[in-house]
């Protein structure tokens, strides 16, 4: 189900293979990882500190590249990149613009004003400027009230008297009709020229304070967003590709840089989606459990058809509610450097480690501290530091710790299983030495090469998609059709994100009645993702069809 | 005795009305701003208990009608609740003293916070339910005969519709229907109650109730101690079920959200399977074929890790759970109570079988995990004034 297309997207000199070539790049807050992929084939892995200088990073990462694998750079079909840097600015309140939050719906809605339940610190980085005006929909469409241009272009005034140059518009039941949003957007446009306008209705589902609050957060990081899609931008031109330059979303497909420059919260969490689905991609399984394997923590979640299935409530970031989702995964305190107190011959293992000192620490670095590492060296399992120096310890002690783990890990297995059968389970990450062959509850155990890159690869493996939300009156139509009619829109949105038309699939369709109510109302939520066309992936700037789907 | 309600215990009484609520009122989230918002703008509000409520006292509940998935949309303007409130005040011609909540269970348990804060009027320590139950006519006040109207409804555009019904099924007819002409959400008042008829028909302290439930989760969790557990022992419940949503189906039928959550067990329950039904609320939990609990008691969903309750509409494929069943209010096994809220109400063929035997001094005794088991169902009906309507 990955995007191996076939066609050749470059103009460039003379390629070195058939398929094209991708890069992949991944900046965490600590590191920063790249990998060149040809097809489905990882040709090369590089992996650096994350610099300060965003631009410098990523030409550090091409070049490092570059030292692994000599490629032309007009060979390069797509790079694809997956970023943090949205996500601290808003935890670390840096660089926020000012923002007007205003909102369509009045008289209803005013009970809780926009920014209700916002960190305060977070309430002044984005300043006061809340503005309640008529318009918004019911569930079914009729106007709450008529849209008052008189009273957006007064709000648009005194959006440009105060000098705020974003704003964001939200209002009631936009995923039902937007068109209130596109018009209150045009007024303002006119009434206070150059401002840049986020509207809910690109950015989420029902759910008016959540919605509401990722479009303010989209809109503070303006300034946030331009100067880093710029320098990505700039970063990749450096480096002497030409092709169009693509960012992670935090449901696993990609949008546009031109997209992202306008939608910026979409990258928000979208590290943890890349690395499962880098890790799946590399293990050539789509419907399996992926464990991680760290130092101090095991991550275990679920991927459903090449997806990450997602967790129940939504994210909160910097401490403000929104409506993205992140993958569903389970953690125990459980890693490579966790600390092992032997009580008998059953030991405690973690929730303690000693982290990223375990070269320094554990026993076959000539520490002081057991490990869980020293036991899988001891029991066998792998050749880490010097194994003479576990050669004393007790088989049994080894044994019953090892045997520990794994039934602890197979636990959390169990957890994000979706059902009594065996599922196939991927392991990555630098502690999953720790486990054997075997693992319960496991058809088969894999363990992909490159796995501590699965970020970058999860990048630039990445389909794109596109997503509706809508609430059907089903008295209206029929339900097929009103299935029909959503699927068709969320196809079409693939499309126009930049998906090859051909290989969209609706990979989720979500239907849930209206409760207390008899008239047959229904909520519709319908995901469809397809490869991208790389052939004409330039064009893949409207953010129309990547509307985000958190 | 008396107490003070601040905005910041809100966050408490939400989460617990929400265990209460069985599945059913919606995301506490928006019932929990609204009343927090009421509160800093106009000081807390009083809460009194059931029999500090005097007999010259005149009280109504004051919530809200329509479907939680658009009240998280179309969010409240502000002024309605009081709006319903205040029309019941003009229709009787004399002030309402108290406020009263309708059901201890979702948005319902919190909003008569907001109109008690905006109006300075006592709330009253109780609730005509003990849970949540999806229509108008089921409330334990219409078991000793109370009608539900006169009712009043109001909307964010000022329009009020005050509403006089033959019985209390006709309220709830009409009262939907003009529920779903103003968009889906209405705010409501109604069951109109002198002070005695309040002190004898409420269930008493389901508000702190609720508060209590919110503090225990929040403590346990703070001292990673089972939270579910002490909700269960809390409740005078058990545990029916642990395990993991294998599949949640859903349907519209009769103009409700129905529909049923499987789930597989684990741990001591490995092997075994859990269906619980739901029409808003969950209705009947049935393990391995066998119905181990059914309305009215309360079948609770908690998340397994954090014991947060976990609505019909958070049902959802994979999500690790536990199922607990608690006694309701003794008065829903009446003959009466059973014809509105039983089994065979909701369209089961079976009777109820009472989860567990109601201890002589109801549910909110000091220790329910003592009462001895072997006693049957309570069946009187205390003190009803007439018969309630079909």
């Amino acid at each position: 189900m990955e995007a191996e297309s076939a066609e050749a997207g470059r103009a460039g000199p003379p390629a070195p293979s058939p398929a094209p070539l991708r890069v992949g790049i991944d900046v965490g807050g600590t590191n920063t990882d790249a990998v060149l992929m040809e097809g489905a084939e990882v040709l090369a892995v590089h992996k650096t500190s994350t610099s300060q200088d965003v631009t410098e990073g990523i030409c550090a990462a091409i070049e490092g590249l570059q030292g692994q694998q000599r490629f032309v750079p007009g060979a390069i079909a797509a790079v694809m990149i997956g970023t943090t840097h949205f996500t601290n600015a808003v935890v670390e309140g840096r660089r926020l613009a000012p923002t007007a939050a205003i909102r369509l719906g009045l008289p209803a809605t005013a009970s809780l004003p926009p920014l209700t339940d916002w960190p305060p610190a977070l309430r002044g980085a984005v300043g006061e400027h809340v503005f309640l005006c008529h318009g918004g929909r019911e569930f079914d469409g009729r106007p709450i009230s008529s849209l008052d241009e008189a009273e957006v272009e007064a709000v648009a005034r005194e959006i440009a008297g105060r000098g705020i140059r974003t704003v964001a518009i939200t209002s009631v039941f936009a995923p039902v009709d937007p068109q209130d949003e596109r018009r209150a957007a045009a007024i303002v446009a006119r009434g206070a020229p150059g401002v840049a306008i986020s509207c809910s209705h690109e950015l989420g589902r029902i759910g008016l304070l959540e919605r509401e609050n990722a479009t303010i957060l989209n809109a503070c990081l303006v300034d946030v967003a331009a100067h880093i899609t710029g320098a990505l931008a700039r970063a990749v031109a450096r480096a002497g590709i030409a092709a169009p330059l693509y960012i992670s979303q935090n449901d696993g497909t990609l949008m546009s840089v031109e997209a992202c420059r306008r939608y910026p919260v979409a990258t928000f969490a979208s590290g943890p989606t890349n690395s499962m689905r880098g890790a799946a991609f590399l293990s050539g399984e789509t419907d399996c459990a992926v464990v991680d394997v760290g130092g101090t923590t095991t991550d275990v979640g679920a991927l459903v058809h090449g997806f990450p299935r997602e967790a129940a409530v939504a994210i909160a970031v910097g401490g403000v509610r929104t409506n993205f989702r992140m993958p569903d995964l389970v953690s125990v305190g459980l890693g490579g450097g966790s600390v092992v107190r032997p009580h008998g011959p059953r030991p405690e293992i973690g929730p303690d480690s000693v982290g990223y000192e375990l070269t320094q620490r554990a026993r076959v670095f000539g520490g002081p501290t057991l490990t869980a590492t020293d036991l899988a060296v001891a029991g066998g399992r792998c050749a880490i530091g010097d194994p003479g120096r576990v050669e004393g310890l007790d088989p049994r002690l080894a044994a019953a710790g090892l045997e520990l783990i794994e039934s602890r890990i197979a636990e959390l297995v169990d957890r994000v299983k979706t059902g009594p059968d065996p599922v196939p389970v991927v392991l990555v990450g630098g502690g999953s030495v720790l486990l054997g062959d075997r693992l319960p509850g496991a058809s088969r155990l894999v363990r992909p090469d490159h796995f501590a890159v699965a970020n970058a690869i999860g990048a630039a493996i990445a389909q794109v998609g596109g997503e509706t939300d809508t609430v059907v009156a089903l008295a209206d139509r029929p339900r097929e059709q009103a299935l029909a009619d959503a699927k068709r829109s969320a196809v079409e949105r693939a499309v126009a994100a930049g998906a090859r038309a051909a290989t969209v699939r609706v990979v989720d369709v979500e239907e849930v009645p209206l409760a207390y109510l008899p008239s047959n109302a229904v909520r519709i939520r319908v995901k469809a993702v397809g490869d991208l066309e790389l052939a004409r992936a330039g064009s893949g700037d409207t953010a129309a069809g990547r509307r985000r789907s958190p | 005795m008396a107490r003070l309600i601040q905005a910041a215990d809100l966050e408490d009484i939400a989460r617990g009305a929400a265990v209460l609520g069985t599945g059913g009122g919606g995301d506490p989230y928006i019932g929990r701003l609204l009343a927090q918002q009421a509160i800093r703008e106009h000081g807390p509000v009083t809460l009194v208990s059931l029999d500090e409520v005097p007999d010259e006292a005149l009280g109504a509940d004051a919530g809200g009608m329509g479907a939680p998935t658009v009240g998280v949309e179309k969010l409240a303007g502000g002024t309605e609740h009081v709006l319903a409130f205040q029309a019941l005040e003009t229709q009787l011609g004399r002030p309402l003293t108290h406020v009263v909540c309708g059901e201890a269970g979702g948005s319902n348990s919190t909003l008569p916070f907001v109109v008690a804060a905006r109006l300075g009027r006592p709330l009253v320590d109780g609730d005509a339910m003990g849970r949540a139950f999806p229509e108008l006519q089921m409330s334990i006040p219409a078991i000793y005969g109370v009608a539900a109207t006169p009712l009043a409804l109001a909307d964010q555009q000022g329009n009020v519709v005050l509403l006089t019904a033959v019985d209390n099924r006709w309220t709830e007819r009409i009262a939907r229907a003009i529920t779903i002409e103003m968009g889906c959400t209405a705010a409501l008042s109604s069951y109109v109650m002198e002070g005695a008829t309040l002190r004898r028909t409420l269930v008493p302290g389901t508000l702190s109730l609720c508060q209590e439930l919110g503090q225990l989760i929040r403590a346990a969790r703070a001292r990673h101690q089972d939270a579910v557990e002490r909700v269960t022992e809390r409740l005078g419940g058990r545990r029916l079920f642990q395990g993991r949503v294998t599949d949640v189906g859903r349907r519209t039928e009769t103009g409700f959200a129905r529909g049923h959550a499987t789930i597989a067990g684990v741990e001591d329950w490995r092997g075994q399977e859990c269906r619980v039904e739901f029409q808003n609320e969950h209705l009947v939990a049935v393990r391995d074929g066998t119905v181990v609990a059914s309305v009215p008691d309360l079948i609770i969903v908690l998340s397994s890790d954090t014991a947060e309750p976990v609505t019909t509409e958070q049902l959802r494929y994979g999500l690790r759970v536990v199922v607990i069943a608690a006694p309701c209010d003794e008065r829903w096994r009446s003959p009466a109570g059973l014809a509105l809220v039983g089994p065979r109400y909701f369209g089961y063929d079976f009777d109820h079988v009472p989860m567990a035997p109601p201890a002589a001094d109801g549910r909110h005794g000091d220790s329910p995990a003592g009462r001895s088991p072997g006693r049957g169902p309570c069946v009187s009906a205390p003190g009803r004034r007439g018969r309630p309507s079909p």
